[in-house]
């Protein structure tokens, strides 16, 4: 990918990360923390021409899928299907609002065009999209389940079963993406549970894994343009910083799920000029 | 009128739509010569996935099969299958409103020897308490073959709620089986039993019984819980006055609770008892056994019968 390409995918995901902020900041609650170190893993997806879809025909059957399954980054999944045009910007207002036309929850439900599954009950996601990864090889169809998993998350078992049950079935069409921000809700991840070594635990349970900078576009990009394993689901863990680009969010617990004063804001956006 | 157990029925259904419907496809969790749907992986192997023992990854994965169009039944014994399983349950299926078919196999305290962790008896709890979900408990291996066949053609969330052991057969072919139907199987005049699975048959043995004593019972089968059929419910009650809800379940959270709740919701107020599990674990035994020290039998249909019959006369 030529370098102009690249920059240009940088500049959306500092778009992106203005979007976030104000919208959080409009909403008077939400997840800024996750939602900035996971905005480059998507921008990749949706803006680099990794994600086959069709925002105006949200429910082709051929489809990429993709589930954002630490839904807690609704803010970023929200500005990203607005940018992708599942809808226009101006529905983003009613984000965590009542009444909100377009179902616009503090975590993702189907109603909302774009949106495959309901998330905000951590662990669930992997074995949703392996379901759609099988699900293309009884309908003979070639499209790709993309699932972004939050590094707390894979301390649930349940992403440990569906694990096993992918390579069991060579789901080769099933490509994780684990955004190892390494920061929690109550603590950082490693005082939490740790969960390294994290290269040796995915290959030992079958996967093609691999492990990038998860902020640096010309890796991301390059690992999602790799063509698929043979028989084996890919893992790919992309270390990131959460609250990246706001350097008094970066790696801090508190910046989980707060949202910005006005002068916070301010001073986020002057960051990201 | 065939005789056989409703996992039997559910089995001899997903193989024939398995032929009829390339869109079903069938989860088990390492259970599937006990749930029997191992017929149905054996024919169609594309569309059977056994996930090992992973209930929660199982649900998650009939989710996902769910919203690319399929029919998902994901399949395992009662007791391993829900309760581990509420928040997939929930999110996944019930809140996505994902069109998964959760298929609960050995039920209840007829299960028998393996005792109280093998006996699940909160089930209908669960999954009433569940936006979404249709709960549905056939009564017989004819209706088990129904049920399982209509809930392909009804799209959403579904619990269907079966046996491990034989039943006698209540129905013939010319049944037809209806979600949110309950059906007068046995006509009377003096009080009407509500029952469900198993328990139709302790019920109509009691009804049968009673007849030498002069004792005229109604049996209604209420093989859908949820939606209840709310209307034949308010008629059979106004019409006989008298009521005994029949059910292996917990008392609390079953059809015991759905009955009593259409009835105060209409301001009905009739003499009513519940043939349930009286809300604590049971133990090891043959489910005939438990049936009788725990009051799910004939003998205590009767006389719960008896006693609703003596408050209504007093």
């Amino acid at each position: 990918m030529a370098e102009p390409e690249i920059s240009k995918l940088e500049q959306t995901a500092k778009e992106l990360r203005r979007k976030i902020l104000n919208l959080i900041f409009q909403a008077g609650s939400g997840h800024p923390g996750g939602s900035l170190s996971a905005t480059d893993i998507l921008t990749a997806l949706y803006f680099g021409g990794i994600l086959q879809y069709d925002s105006k025909n949200p429910s082709d059957p051929k489809r990429d899928r993709f589930i954002l399954s630490k839904g807690h980054a609704s803010a970023l999944m929200y500005c990203v299907l607005a940018g992708a045009g599942y809808f226009p910007d101006e529905k983003l207002k009613d984000y965590r609002k009542i009444d909100s036309e377009l179902f616009l929850s503090g975590h993702p439900h189907p109603k909302t065009p774009g949106v495959e599954i309901a998330s905000g009950s951590l662990g669930q996601g992997l074995s949703v999209g392996h379901g759609m990864a099988l699900a293309a090889r009884v309908d003979n169809l070639d499209y790709n389940v993309y699932v972004v998993l939050g590094d707390g998350e894979i301390q649930e078992g349940q992403i440990w079963e569906a694990a096993m049950s992918a390579v069991k079935f060579n789901s080769n069409n099933l490509i994780a993406i684990l955004d190892n921000n390494k920061v929690a809700q109550d603590n950082i991840t490693e005082d939490l549970k740790d969960l390294e070594p994290l290269e040796e635990k995915w290959n030992a349970f079958g996967w093609d894994t691999y492990r990038i900078d998860g902020h640096n576009m010309r890796e991301v990009m390059d690992i999602l343009r790799l063509p698929l394993h043979a028989t084996k689901p890919r893992m790919i863990i992309a270390d990131t910083i959460k609250g990246k680009g706001i350097s008094f969010m970066e790696g801090q617990t508190a910046w989980h799920g707060v949202a910005p004063s006005e002068e916070d804001l301010q001073k986020a956006l002057k960051e990201l000029e | 009128m065939k005789d056989g157990a409703t996992r039997d029925g559910y089995g001899a259904a997903l193989v024939e739509l398995g032929h009829s419907d390339a869109n079903v496809v069938v989860l088990d969790s390492g259970v599937s010569d006990s749930t029997r749907t191992k017929k149905f992986g054996q024919e169609f192997p594309d569309r059977f996935f056994n996930m090992g023992i992973s209930e929660a990854d199982m649900m998650c994965t009939a989710a996902g099969l769910a919203r690319t169009g399929k029919v998902a039944f994901a399949t395992s014994f009662a007791c391993f299958l829900l309760g581990r399983t509420m928040d997939q349950i929930l999110v996944s299926i019930a809140y996505s409103n994902s069109n998964v078919k959760i298929a609960g196999t050995h039920s209840g305290l007829a299960v028998g020897e393996d005792g109280p962790s093998a006996q699940m008896i909160v089930d209908l709890a669960y999954t009433r308490a569940m936006p979404n979900m249709t709960v549905i408990q056939p009564a017989d291996w004819e209706e088990a073959v129904q049920a399982t066949k209509a809930l392909v053609k009804h799209a959403g969330p579904a619990y269907l709620r079966l046996g491990r052991p034989k039943l006698k057969g209540i129905y013939d072919s010319s049944y037809e089986f209806e979600i949110g139907k309950a059906n007068v199987i046995r006509k009377g005049s003096d009080l009407v039993v509500f029952a469900t699975g198993g328990l139709v048959q302790e019920s109509l043995q009691a009804a049968e019984s009673l007849q030498n004593e002069s004792i005229s019972v109604t049996v209604v089968n209420v093989s859908t819980i949820k939606p209840l059929d709310q209307a034949l419910i308010l008629e059979e009650t106004r019409k006989h006055g008298a009521v005994v809800t029949a059910e292996d379940h917990n008392i609390i959270g079953g059809l015991g609770d759905a009955v009593r709740h259409a009835l105060t919701d209409h301001q009905i107020a009739v003499p009513i008892q519940s043939v349930a599990v009286k809300d604590h674990f049971a133990e090891t035994g043959s489910g005939a056994q438990l049936y009788e020290k725990y009051g799910l039998s004939a003998n205590h249909v009767v006389r719960n019968i008896k006693e609703v019959l003596a408050k209504k006369k007093s």
